[in-house]
This record gives structure tokens, C-alpha cells and sequence, in this order.
């Protein structure tokens, strides 16, 4: 019975069995044919994603200096903390310890875990190294570091309008840093890496693409003149309790901006406190009705027509004239005095005299030849071109009173630049916000010998006696314009609200700077002889004494000879 | 009467080993084919999991501490004849049912299950005995009843391995109770079970299906659901499975190469120095590592088979082919989980994962083969 048995046992139920199990071998050897040959690419793709990312190199941004090279705008390298809350590991012992580095309290840490949905949220951004150094010995689970640069400003709210700043992603938001960000930023790199799962970088695999470093950029500034113009300005609108105001300082020489100031101003370093209206560059966004400052053109277009000179005689009695149905005034009637006169006590009537006596389109070419109602080549971004109407049929009050500079609205580096013709012998320059190298070539807009005359008239006005007088400087002759205009609003002029300007340029023997001032709504004093003349000497001694320009009234160096 | 022949088996096999060793294998009881392909094996398991474990030199010798141990044990088993293990038979079932129960009573929890026995010095897991238990225990029942069984006797054989699979299966354990399981079943297959028995088992257990999903954990519910479609959580569940099917296929045929695998050096496979290391063979020697593997693993297979073949009598036959087929369940149970075609079920791959508990008992069961073999007829049938 056993043997029987065995037999039965050996023979069918051994081949059967075995042959099922050789079935099911080759049925693990099919499934694995199956993953390793059909399935393959898909699943090694599937494989390689786990593992293998691309990571982009920050590329360094470039440095934005002055002209002597000094640095406005620099680069450090920061890390960035971020946690991907997925692999976030809210039990890990050292997260009171993480929260008490950032300075974060450790629930709203935590809290972050439940981002479920999340892969990537920052925790910090713009940490020092030797900070985050800390932060990645702790090794929290699901806690990163990515390496970044963080945009530092040196000169702080000094030159701030002009520069501009960056936003946490380091993009140009504002400024020379907006409107060259393609310039400054670069090209971020690219490497292959291979992560484990927890996202730790276990080895480089290539280096796609190396990061290209931002190249830097010159400014035409000076950080000294910046820095007087931005003390004077500063001074002023405290000390006048003025709304705003604005300082260009330009080279008469190279057309180059060597000092562009605002205020009210901010520090780009600490931004969340900043409003945002005060980002505004103002003397290149805002327009405003320059008033007498323009009459130095109106002059000049009189120069210019060949029936004036410096001493034709003007009558501008009674101090009032009728244009059509309106009337045009002097605050303070000045009789009968020459062209020069005119200019020097800024007689609204006799300019508007001496306009209306010219071809209706003179003035107008003129101004618009100066670049009026155009931008100004800056390239700022925002910048405003102002309003210029030439092609409207003039009535003559609107002549008239676009001779003694209302009906049009300018910028402040609109006026300091067309005020280059009295400096240049007639040529005006184009203006740069970038170093300038080579030799700068002006357009001619006005005759070499009218240009000399207005340069003779425009010290004129800063004799004493002239409106402005108190723009005098004791080692420089210079030479300018006062303006105090009414701040236009809608439906009229504000009666109590003025902007104080002036414009002006030294030495006279051989101009080397123009310095402009807008002063808007000072509440003690509006006229511009009083507010805006007084910054202008400073600003201007001080900035030819930097540049080391030598002084040309000789009174003052014979003074000193004697002593 | 069943005792007095038994005791004259003994002196005959005594006499036998004593007189008439054909080799110094026999001498010490083992047989050289069965040793060197474990050997072949455990070296090929050892290089995966040097890999497996980051080059991590002291866990491989761990591992190997425990091989040496286990093979004391193998030749432990290997000195004990067939009788004398029959003889002991009975009473390691009744021990193995004791610590069963006892294990539910004051056992250790590890990983979510009750399923460790703290002995001072080791942890052990009774469940294991059961493994060996279990066939021993229905091959000395069979060994004297009339073969195929009767139905009477087969309600007893049902009863000998549901008792000892529903105490593991309350662990939970779900793998080592279809072990248990496996096991009783091949003893029964080879003692003459009627195919149409074994047709109507077959039936009966699929019929139960739906009341079986009734008792099973929740996890287990999950694995289940999981195997069926992994996409449905890939982040839980289904996570393994992905992630060991994406590590075999991406070694393509040839593999990436010793140490150069990246689901298991870099954390993305689960388990891989235990029960997914044989992923980590596939994702580092390719399809072709895959079936070298495989054919080691049948041609012990196969030894085991043949040595069954000329086992003695009826109860060494039983044994070594239920070793055979637990043997090979095991290694299609854990492959089969790891290239996604099973459910995924806590089972180490025989002799390649890394731990020690399944594999002093798969030792000892190769102890036991080995004694079969000494004690084999001379002249084959």
C-alpha cells in the first residue's frame, strides 16, 4: 500500500506540482521582463524625477557705483530658509532652537506643516551666512537653504530716487536698477544634482550652465555733490516747511548728471516703512509751471530775432498791461528799464511786451528746440516729457504768459538742461545718468553771441539789487534765474500754494555746473529769492570747491592777496 | 506498537550512519550540493546587502553573525534522524501553540503587531516554530494513517493548522500564518490529497473571500486595495509598490551596477535591506541579476525535491517536500510582492533579507533536509 501510494505520490502529483511551480517561476521571470524591457523608459524616467533636479545658480548682480567709483548699490550673498512641509518634521527636538535663530515664534513654524498642499514656502529670506550655517547643522527634516543675494545700498536715502531698489528676487523694481536690470542682472546658472528623499543634494552631477554675473554700472553722479545737494535740500524744506523738492546738479561740460536729489526721500535699505509716493524721482516724473525761470529764454529769443539787445529800452508802465481781456502784472512795477533790467527784476510785463513784439512762433520753436515737451535722452524710467503746445492757435495772452513761464510744464532736469545753452555758447547738451568718456557734442540752438549776452544779463540778476542776489557766492561768479510760480490745480492757480526754483550756473569766466532747485509749497516764505536762492550757493560752492574748479571773482582773490 | 517499530527504525539508521558513510559530508551529515548552493546564495544575498545598507560594514556583519549561528543550527538539526524528530514532533507542536498563546497574552509590540517574545537576551517570535511545527506535526499524524487520507483524518489535519494560523493571523501576522498555511497545505498535497479536494479547498477559499475581507485589519484591507491599483495613495500605501517597481525597472537588463543604484542609496525604497532587498538586486544588477538569483533559488529548490524523492519513509518525504514548497512560497510570495504582482505582505526574501528570526527557522529546516538525505534509501525506488 505504501509502495503504491509512493508511486502515486512520484510520479503524477511530482510532475504536476512541479511543473505549476516551474509555471509560476516563469511567471515572476515574464513580470520582471515585463518591468525591466517594456516598462523601462517610463520607469526609469519616474526613477530619475525622484532623484535628479536642476538647480539654478544665483548669478551675482551687478555693482552700480558713482563715477569715481564708490559704491551705491552692492551685492552680498545671503541664504534664504524655506521648508517644504511634505518632508517637514514638526516632532524634530530642534525647532524651538530654528524659531529662536530666525527669530520666529515656533508655532507659526509649525503651523507651516500643515501646508499639505505645498511643496516650497520660505521661512526666511536674506539670512547672513554664518546664521544659516547654524540652521543647516540643526538638519531639521524638510528644512532648506537656498543661496541668494541680497541688494545693499550704502549711500541710504542720499541717492535712493535715482538708484532705485530691488524686490526680494532680486528683479530692478525702481531707478537706474529698474531701467538697467537687464544689464545688472545677469543670467542665473544651471547644475544637475541628485537628491535623496529628503532633498539633501548627495551629489553634482553636471554643471549646465554657469551663472554669468551681472556687469556693473558707472553712474555720472558724484557721491559727495549728491550728498551736499541732498544736506541743503533737506535743510531747506525743514526750514521752510516745504511739501517737496528737487535738486539736479548738471556738468556743463559733459552733459552729465552729477547730483539728482529728492524729498521727502527714503532709505532703500529698511523699505517696509517707506511710502510708496516718496519713491517717486520727482525731478525727472514731475512737471510743474516753472514761472519766471523760463524768462530767461524769452530773453534769449529776443537776443536771438536781432531787434533786441542787451539795452533796449522797455516801458513797462504802469507795472500792468491788458492782453486781450487780461490783465498781465508786476508784483513790483519796475518803470522803464533796458533788457537787462527786465530779466534782472523778472518784470512779467516787459517780457510779455517784448514777446508779443516777436513772430508768434519764436518763443515756441525756441523752447521746443531747448526740449521742452520732450524727454530728456535719461532714459529714467517714469520720466515725463512735460507739456509743450505747438501746434495750437496762440492767442496772446497765451503767448504772453508762456513768456514769463506759465502754459507749459517742464521737470526740474528739463530747466538745468536747457540752461546748458547759456553755459555752452548756445549748444545744448544731451543729458546722461551714465558716466560720460568721451568728448560731448551739443546741438546749436541758440547764436554763440546772444548765448554770451543772456550769460552777462543772467549775473546780472545775482548782482545785488537783482532778484537773485541772494544766490551770490563769495569765490564764484555765477550767473541765474529765480522763479516763484503758483501751483496750478484744476480750475485755476492756488493763491496760496507756490513753487520756488532756480536755476543758475559758475563760474561765469568758465561754466562748469548748472545747479536747478525746485522748492514746492514752502509755508514761510515763497519767494524764490528768499527759498531757493541761498541753497543754490551752497550747492554750488561747495560742489566747485569738490571738483576743484578755481575761483573766478577776482575781488575775492585780491581780498585775499591782501590778507 | 507504532512506538516499538520506530524504535527499530532508529537502530537501523544508527547502524547505517555509523557503517556506511559513503564520504566525510555524510560523516557530519550534510550534504555538499544543498550547502553550496545556500552558500552561492548567502554570498549573492551578503553583496546586496552591503549595497542595500550604504556600504554600512557593521550591519552586514550582523547579518553574518546570524548566519553563523543559524548554520550551528542547521548542523544541529542535521545530527537528528528522522524518528527521533518525529518522535519530538508532537510535542514542539503543543510547545509552539503554548508560546502562540502566550505571545497574545504578555507579548512585545513592534511595529503595530503583537508578535515578539522578549527572552532576555533576544526577542524571538513563536510563530516561527509554528513554521517548522506545523508540518512536522501532520507528517507524524499522516505518517501511520492510510494514504490518501481519509476524510475523517483530513478534518484533524484542518484542524492541526487552522488552530496555530488564526493565533498568528490575531497577531496580526498575515504573512506568516499564509506560511503556516502553505505549509499544512503541501504536506496534505503530497500525503495524496484528492485533486478534488484540492479543487473544492480552492473554491471554498475564494468563496470566503468576502468574508475574510470582513476579518482582516484595516491595514491589511489597505494593502489589498493598494496591490489592486498602487496609483490610489501613492504617498501611503501604495508607495512601496511604486517605488520597488520603479527600482527593478529602471536596472533595465543589465542593472546600474553594484553601489550605484539610486531608489535605495538615495531613501526612496522602503524596507530595502529587508523586505524590498530584492529590488535593490534588481535596480543594481539588472534582469540578468534577477534570474541568476532566481535560478539559484531553484536549483535548491529542486535539491530539496529530489532529496524528498528519496527520502526513507513517508514522514522524511513529507517534510522535505513541505520544506521544498515553504521554501519556495516564501521566495514567490516576497518576489511576487516586490515586482507588484502580490499584495505587499510583511515577508523577508529566504536567506537575502536582512534579520534573523526566519532564517535560524528556514536553517533548521535545511537541518532537517540534510538528516533526510544522510538517512536516504540506498537504493532508489
Amino acid at each position: 500500500m505504501i509502495d503504491r501510494s509512493e508511486k502515486y505520490l512520484y510520479t503524477w502529483r511530482f510532475i504536476f506540482l512541479s511543473s505549476i511551480l516551474f509555471l509560476v517561476g516563469a511567471g515572476l521571470v515574464w513580470r520582471m521582463l515585463d518591468l525591466t524591457v517594456i516598462d523601462r523608459a517610463f520607469l526609469k524616467q519616474q526613477g530619475d524625477a525622484r532623484t535628479i533636479r536642476t538647480m539654478v545658480l544665483p548669478a551675482y548682480r551687478g555693482m552700480i557705483t558713482d563715477r569715481n567709483g564708490e559704491p551705491l548699490a552692492v551685492s552680498t550673498p545671503v541664504d534664504s530658509i524655506w521648508i517644504n512641509p511634505q518632508d517637514f518634521d514638526v516632532q524634530d527636538q530642534d525647532i524651538p532652537q530654528l524659531a529662536k535663530l530666525l527669530n520666529l515664534p515656533v508655532n507659526s513654524i509649525k503651523a507651516l506643516a500643515k501646508e499639505q498642499k505645498k511643496g516650497f514656502i520660505y521661512l526666511k529670506r536674506g539670512v547672513e551666512p554664518a546664521l544659516a550655517n547654524q540652521i543647516k547643522e540643526l538638519d531639521i527634516s524638510g528644512v532648506y537653504l537656498q543661496h541668494e543675494f541680497h541688494r545693499y545700498y550704502p549711500e541710504g536715502e542720499v541717492a535712493s530716487h535715482l538708484i532705485g531698489f530691488t524686490n526680494i528676487d532680486d528683479k530692478g523694481q525702481e531707478g537706474i536698477e529698474l531701467a538697467y536690470n537687464d544689464w545688472l542682472q545677469g543670467s542665473p546658472g544651471k547644475k544637475r544634482v541628485i537628491q535623496d528623499r529628503m532633498g539633501h543634494i548627495v551629489e553634482e552631477v553636471a554643471k549646465l550652465q554657469d551663472p554669468r554675473p551681472g556687469q556693473n554700472i558707472v553712474l555720472s553722479i558724484d557721491r559727495r555733490i549728491q550728498y551736499i545737494a541732498h544736506r541743503e535740500l533737506k535743510k531747506a524744506i525743514e526750514q521752510h516747511h516745504a511739501a517737496s523738492g528737487s535738486i539736479v546738479v548738471l556738468d556743463t561740460v559733459t552733459g552729465e548728471v552729477l547730483g539728482m536729489v529728492n524729498y521727502p526721500t527714503y532709505d532703500p535699505n529698511v523699505r517696509h516703512q517707506a511710502r510708496t509716493e516718496n519713491y517717486r524721482n520727482r525731478a525727472v516724473t514731475d512737471v510743474f509751471e516753472p514761472g519766471s525761470v523760463m524768462k530767461a529764454f524769452s530773453i534769449a529769443t529776443a537776443l536771438e530775432s536781432g531787434k533786441y539787445s542787451p539795452n533796449t529800452v522797455v516801458d513797462t508802465r504802469p507795472g500792468s498791461m491788458m492782453v486781450g481781456d487780461n490783465e498781465v502784472r508786476d508784483v513790483h512795477p519796475v518803470g522803464v528799464v533796458d533788457l537787462t533790467g527786465v530779466l534782472k527784476h523778472s518784470s512779467n510785463v516787459g517780457t510779455a511786451k517784448v514777446i508779443l513784439s516777436l513772430p508768434k512762433t519764436d518763443l515756441v520753436n525756441f523752447l521746443h528746440r531747448l526740449g521742452f515737451g520732450n524727454l530728456t535722452g535719461s532714459d529714467f524710467p517714469g520720466e515725463s516729457p512735460g507739456v509743450l503746445q505747438t501746434n495750437v492757435t496762440w492767442g496772446p495772452f497765451v503767448q504772453a504768459t508762456l513768456a514769463f513761464g506759465y502754459s507749459i510744464s517742464a521737470t526740474p532736469l528739463q530747466l538745468a538742461r536747457a540752461y546748458t545753452v547759456f553755459a555752452t555758447g548756445g549748444k545744448l547738451l544731451p543729458v546722461s545718468l551714465l558716466k560720460v568718456n568721451a568728448p560731448v557734442q551739443g546741438v546749436p540752438v541758440l547764436k554763440p553771441k546772444a548765448a554770451k549776452q543772456m550769460l552777462t544779463m543772467l549775473e546780472a540778476v545775482m548782482e545785488s539789487g537783482g532778484s537773485g542776489a541772494a544766490g551770490q557766492m563769495e569765490g564764484y561768479r555765477a550767473a541765474g534765474k529765480t522763479g516763484t510760480a503758483r501751483v496750478a490745480t484744476r480750475g485755476g492757480y492756488d493763491p496760496h500754494r507756490h513753487i520756488a526754483s532756480f536755476i543758475g550756473l559758475a563760474p561765469v569766466t568758465r561754466p562748469r555746473l548748472i545747479v536747478a532747485i525746485v522748492i514746492v509749497d514752502p509755508k514761510k516764505s515763497y519767494y524764490s529769492a528768499q527759498v531757493a536762492a541761498p541753497i543754490f550757493s551752497q550747492v554750488m560752492n561747495d560742489s566747485l570747491r569738490i571738483l576743484e574748479v578755481p575761483p573766478d571773482n577776482v575781488a575775492l582773490v585780491e581780498k585775499q592777496k591782501e590778507v | 506498537m507504532k512506538n516499538a517499530i520506530d524504535s527499530i527504525k532508529m537502530e537501523v539508521y544508527r547502524r547505517r550512519t555509523y557503517f556506511k558513510y559513503r564520504n566525510n559530508w555524510q560523516r557530519i551529515h550534510l550534504d555538499p550540493f544543498l550547502l553550496f548552493s545556500l552558500l552561492l546564495l548567502i554570498g549573492a544575498g551578503l553583496t546586496v546587502l552591503y549595497s542595500a545598507a550604504n556600504q554600512n560594514i557593521s550591519l552586514v556583519l550582523a547579518q553574518v553573525a546570524r548566519l553563523g549561528l543559524a548554520f550551528v543550527i542547521l548542523l544541529f538539526f542535521a545530527q537528528i534522524s528522522p524518528p527521533r524528530l518525529k518522535a519530538w514532533s508532537p510535542w514542539l507542536y503543543v510547545i509552539g501553540i503554548l508560546l502562540l498563546v502566550a505571545v497574545l497574552i504578555i507579548g512585545e509590540i513592534g511595529k503595530g503587531a503583537q508578535r515578539w517574545l522578549e527572552l532576555g537576551l533576544f526577542r524571538f517570535q513563536p510563530s516561527e516554530i509554528m513554521k517548522l511545527a506545523v508540518p512536522l506535526f501532520l507528517a507524524w499524524y499522516l505518517s501511520d494513517k492510510p494514504l490518501p487520507p481519509t476524510p475523517k483524518t483530513l478534518l484533524v489535519c484542518g484542524a492541526i493548522i487552522l488552530v496555530p494560523t488564526l493565533l498568528v493571523a490575531k497577531q496580526p501576522d498575515l504573512g506568516t500564518a499564509l506560511v503556516l498555511v502553505i505549509a499544512g497545505g503541501s504536506v496534505l498535497i503530497f500525503a495524496g490529497l484528492s485533486w478534488r479536494l484540492i479543487l473544492g479547498c480552492l473554491i471554498l477559499i475564494g468563496a470566503s473571500t468576502p468574508i475574510l475581507w470582513h476579518f482582516l485589519h484595516d491595514y491589511q484591507r489597505q494593502r489589498v486595495l493598494t496591490f489592486l491599483d498602487p496609483e490610489r495613495d501613492p504617498l501611503g500605501n501604495g508607495y512601496h509598490i511604486i517605488q520597488s517597481k520603479i527600482a527593478i525597472g529602471s536596472g533595465g537588463i543589465f542593472g546600474k551596477g553594484w553601489l550605484h543604484g539610486t531608489q535605495s542609496h538615495l531613501d526612496f525604497l522602503p524596507e530595502h535591506t529587508t523586505d524590498f532587498i530584492f529590488a535593490v538586486n534588481g535596480e543594481e544588477f539588472g534582469l540578468l541579476g534577477c534570474i541568476i538569483v532566481l535560478i539559484i533559488y531553484f536549483v535548491i529548490f529542486a535539491r530539496i525535491m529530489l532529496i524528498a524523492k528519496d527520502a526513507q519513509d513517508t514522514f522524511s518525504r513529507l517534510i522535505a517536500s513541505s520544506v521544498a514548497l515553504i521554501f519556495f512560497m516564501s521566495l514567490f510570495i516576497n518576489i511576487g510582492m516586490v515586482i507588484g504582482i502580490l499584495p505587499v505582505v510583511g515577508l523577508p526574501l529566504p536567506l537575502f533579507s536582512y534579520g534573523g528570526t526566519s532564517m535560524v527557522t528556514l536553517m533548521a529546516m535545511f537541518g532537517i533536509v540534510m538528516s533526510i538525505h544522510t538517512c536516504r534509501k540506498l537504493v532508489p525506488t
